[in-house]
């Protein structure tokens, strides 16, 4: 077990290191002038100059790539170019935003997946599975800022059970929170709850055609006990695979959600911060939702370990 | 479909909306949106409009200030007196002002403010709106003493900006985001990407706002923003960004839509030295191919004043030349051969994101396809229009508002992106700067407006309108935009 952690650690760290340099060189690349920005069309020459010097815009590339990774490595991710405030402070803001409402349609979406996919798999071919396949069928295939916007129309303006939108804020208590988050993590969560539902079931009955199935039926378990007791565990690698991928995609994807319900999210900040060219918050963000992609892969591997024995001995099962 | 069952609920909702109202008799808070947020709060920093939005006359006031109306009235300074060669104004400030820190507003904190837009490290935007000032002297706490290299006919202007508000020595250090002024409504609290907080400065030193406190509310999708409205979790929409829901919300007596003028003049930029738009015939026949009636029906669903120059058609000394370039394709064409280009030629259109340009963009391609004009369109990012359109000069045609008030001077810099060299345009600016008879002035003023529009340097759109959505009982919101400015200084709930 403890090789086997080292050696994604290892893999881990190679991985940042790479994206930095990327992530750095792509934006450098980016034409335009964040100075320029700010200032507008009546802007003139020697302004622009004293604003770049403000910002540190002056210096090669090389020195400012190093003093951004130094800088990180202690924890500063700098100071944005047109807010003027510490990007790790924006970011810190953002997240209470975007973490929580990542975690809320995971949860809706494991909520609603496991069990459709269950039961879709363990009456395979009779009428709940063709109603579980078509469902998630239809919830693929939905683009979900639309879906937003229908229950936008339903529950906001027609009904007015929710807001239309923005976020109320954890100070006005949880249940307002929740409540302006619970929209837009519905609207995040049918998707993925679609394709987690498919997953689970597919998973599912390929393990239920597998030996040991067989061997536990003729054991005289039932096929409903054979599913709980053995197969389900065993189906559950992929579905954490795909677990994994939807909260990294979750984290930074929602920026038409956020769009669609005006949420003060991590997707709108580097939204914006590209087109004012604030170089730095979109380096800073874009770097962390690379640290946390990887470090959610690496709990991903962690728990493959869990649920499959092999791994932890081996290590060479994947 | 939809429609209906919207309609069947807002029923509902305005039964509903009536009751509450009736039960709480008069509100004191007031949420607005607008469309863009900030990026931070100092006004004499940055070009970005959304600043002025938030914190004109309600957090910060200058010497000068605009009304309503677009009029230059007095602000911190209760009186002034101009030397007779117009090289010095004398300012007498009021008396009874502080900044929200409890610090008094005094001759010095001007001097600093003015000292500071013009030093030589100023990061102001409008810093050509100081260059004139030769020196600041303070005279006894309550008068300052501002003398001009030159006489400035439109000083008292000038000092009316939001980049030329005062600021205090004090405070200014986190002024980006705890700005501290002199205004109606004190800073308190933003939280980034979503909303600012004022409040009522109960030390005010003019007339109390009516509303103890307001949110301002950043909404940028345009669907967000009619839902939003529509579903009443805000109580204003400034600059709504969908004119094609205009009419629905008139429609619904829940709210009130206020259609504005502003200082926008929405032009067809023409890149006065590529050939062969060094041709003033060349200029000549775009004006002409351009339907401007179908642009702003098209683009602007309708809500736009056409105009023939580069002149806000609200002020007095607006003169209408859009029949210089009247809609003539068949003049269009004959303009083009006689310009040696019977076939017509090819070119750029280069739009910013707002969606008068990229939707004017694509009408005016065909209109200017109809004389035998491929304009092709490429959608570029501010940044990357800043870049190559107005730094880089690299661009045949493009469209962009020119939002500042009383902007025409800028066709005297001929390194300004379109590059209109006209030494005679040149010498009645010259002119117009130093002169302050009115009467004069205005007779300048017209005679520069036909110069740009017979000498054909843009093609001449339209001027951008301002539509404001409120709640039908908000009283005392601006309906124009003389500057970006959403002044609630005003502002009250009927009973």
């Amino acid at each position: 077990m403890l090789r086997y952690m080292l050696k994604r650690l290892v893999s881990l760290c190679l991985s940042l290191l790479v994206a930095s340099a990327v992530i750095f060189l792509c934006i450098e690349v980016v034409p335009g002038d964040p100075a320029a920005y700010m200032l507008g069309m009546n802007a003139q020459e020697d302004t622009l100059a004293a604003l770049r010097a403000e910002l540190g815009l002056e210096g090669s590339t090389l020195s400012r790539y190093f003093a951004w990774v130094g800088g990180m490595v202690q924890g500063d991710f700098g100071t944005s170019y047109t807010y003027r405030t510490p990007v790790a402070e924006m970011i810190g803001e953002r997240l209470w935003v975007s973490l929580p409402l990542a975690v809320y349609a995971l949860v809706l979406s494991t909520v609603i997946a496991f069990p459709a996919g269950i039961w879709a798999a363990s009456r395979r071919g009779r009428l709940a599975d063709y109603g579980v396949m078509g469902m998630t069928q239809l919830g693929v295939a939905i683009p979900n800022f639309w879906f937003a916007m229908l229950m936008v129309l339903v529950f906001a303006i027609n009904l007015r059970w929710m807001p239309a939108g923005g976020f109320a804020g954890w100070d006005e208590g949880l249940f307002a929170a929740l409540k302006s988050l619970t929209l837009p993590a519905i609207a995040l969560a049918l998707p993925q709850a679609s394709i987690l539902a498919r997953v689970m079931r597919s998973s599912l009955l390929d393990t239920l055609g597998e030996d040991f199935i067989r061997t536990a039926r003729a054991k005289g378990l039932t096929r409903a006990q054979a599913l709980w007791r053995h197969a389900l565990r065993n189906a559950l690698i992929p579905v954490l695979t795909i677990i994994g991928l939807q909260f990294s995609f979750l984290l930074a994807g929602a920026i038409i959600i956020e769009n669609v319900f005006y949420l003060p999210g991590l997707g709108r900040l580097v939204f914006k911060a590209i087109s004012a060219r604030d170089l730095i918050v979109v380096e800073s963000v874009v770097m962390l939702l690379v640290f946390a992609v990887i470090m959610v892969n690496f709990a991903v591997d962690m728990a493959y370990a869990a649920v499959d024995p092999r791994l932890r001995k081996g290590g060479q099962g994947r | 479909m939809f429609y209906k069952s919207i309609k069947a609920g807002l029923l509902g909702a305005t039964v509903l909306a009536f009751g509450a109202v009736a039960a709480h008799a008069e509100r004191s808070d007031l949420t607005i949106a607008m469309q863009l947020e900030p990026p931070h709060l100092d006004p004499t920093s940055a070009a970005a409009g959304a600043i002025d939005s938030v914190v004109y006359s309600n957090i910060f006031e200058g010497l000068t200030r605009f009304a309503a109306d677009g009029a230059v009235i007095p602000g911190l300074a209760s009186a002034w007196a101009i030397s007779g060669d117009g090289l010095t104004y004398t300012f007498t400030l009021r008396s009874d002002v502080s900044f929200h820190d409890g610090t008094t507003m005094d001759a010095e904190d001007v001097k600093f403010s003015l000292d500071r837009a013009r030093a030589e490290d100023s990061s102001n935007a409008q810093k050509a709106l100081f260059a004139g000032i030769h020196d600041v002297e303070v005279v006894d706490p309550l008068t300052v003493k501002v003398t001009l290299a030159e006489p400035n006919g439109s000083f008292l202007f000038n000092m009316a900006w939001g980049d030329a508000v005062i600021v205090a020595p004090e405070s200014v250090g986190d002024i980006k985001t705890n700005p501290i002024g002199t205004g109606a409504f004190k800073f308190a609290n933003w939280v980034q990407g979503d909303k600012i907080d004022v409040i009522r400065n109960d030390a005010y030193w003019g007339t109390k706002p009516a509303l103890e406190k307001a949110t301002f509310k950043f909404i940028s999708d345009p669907t967000a923003a009619f839902a939003a409205v529509m579903a009443e979790d805000i109580d204003a929409f400034a600059g709504f960004p969908a004119p094609e829901n205009l009419p629905q919300f008139e429609a619904d007596p829940r709210f009130q839509v206020l259609v504005g003028s502003t200082e926008g003049e929405t032009i067809l930029s023409i890149n006065n030295k590529m050939p062969p738009f060094d041709n003033v015939k060349v200029r000549e026949a775009v004006a002409h191919a351009i339907d401007r009636q179908a642009i702003i029906d098209g683009a602007m669903f309708g809500y736009g004043i056409p105009i023939g120059t580069h002149f806000a058609p609200h002020h007095p000394d607006y003169v209408d030349l859009t029949a210089m370039s009247q809609y003539d394709p068949e003049l269009s064409k004959k303009l083009l051969a006689e310009a040696g280009f019977p076939e017509g030629f090819k070119t750029t259109l280069k739009l910013p994101p707002p969606s008068y340009a990229r939707r004017g963009g694509e009408i005016i391609a065909a209109q200017l396809r109809a004389v035998g004009i491929e304009a092709e369109i490429s959608n570029l990012e501010w940044a990357q229009w800043l870049e190559q359109v107005f730094k880089g000069k690299d661009f045949g045609l493009s469209i962009v508002s020119h939002t500042e008030p009383m902007d025409i001077n800028i066709y005297a810099n001929p390194d300004y992106y379109f590059q209109y060299d006209s030494p005679e345009f040149q010498t009645v600016m010259a002119q117009l700067a130093s002169e302050s008879d009115p009467e004069q002035r205005s007779d300048l003023l017209k005679s520069a407006q036909k110069m740009i529009s017979e000498d054909y340097v843009n093609g001449y759109l339209f001027e951008l309108a301002y539509p404001t959505i409120a709640n039908a009982k908000v009283r005392g919101l601006w309906q124009d935009a003389p500057t970006q400015a959403v002044d609630l200084t005003g502002v009250s709930w009927a009973k």
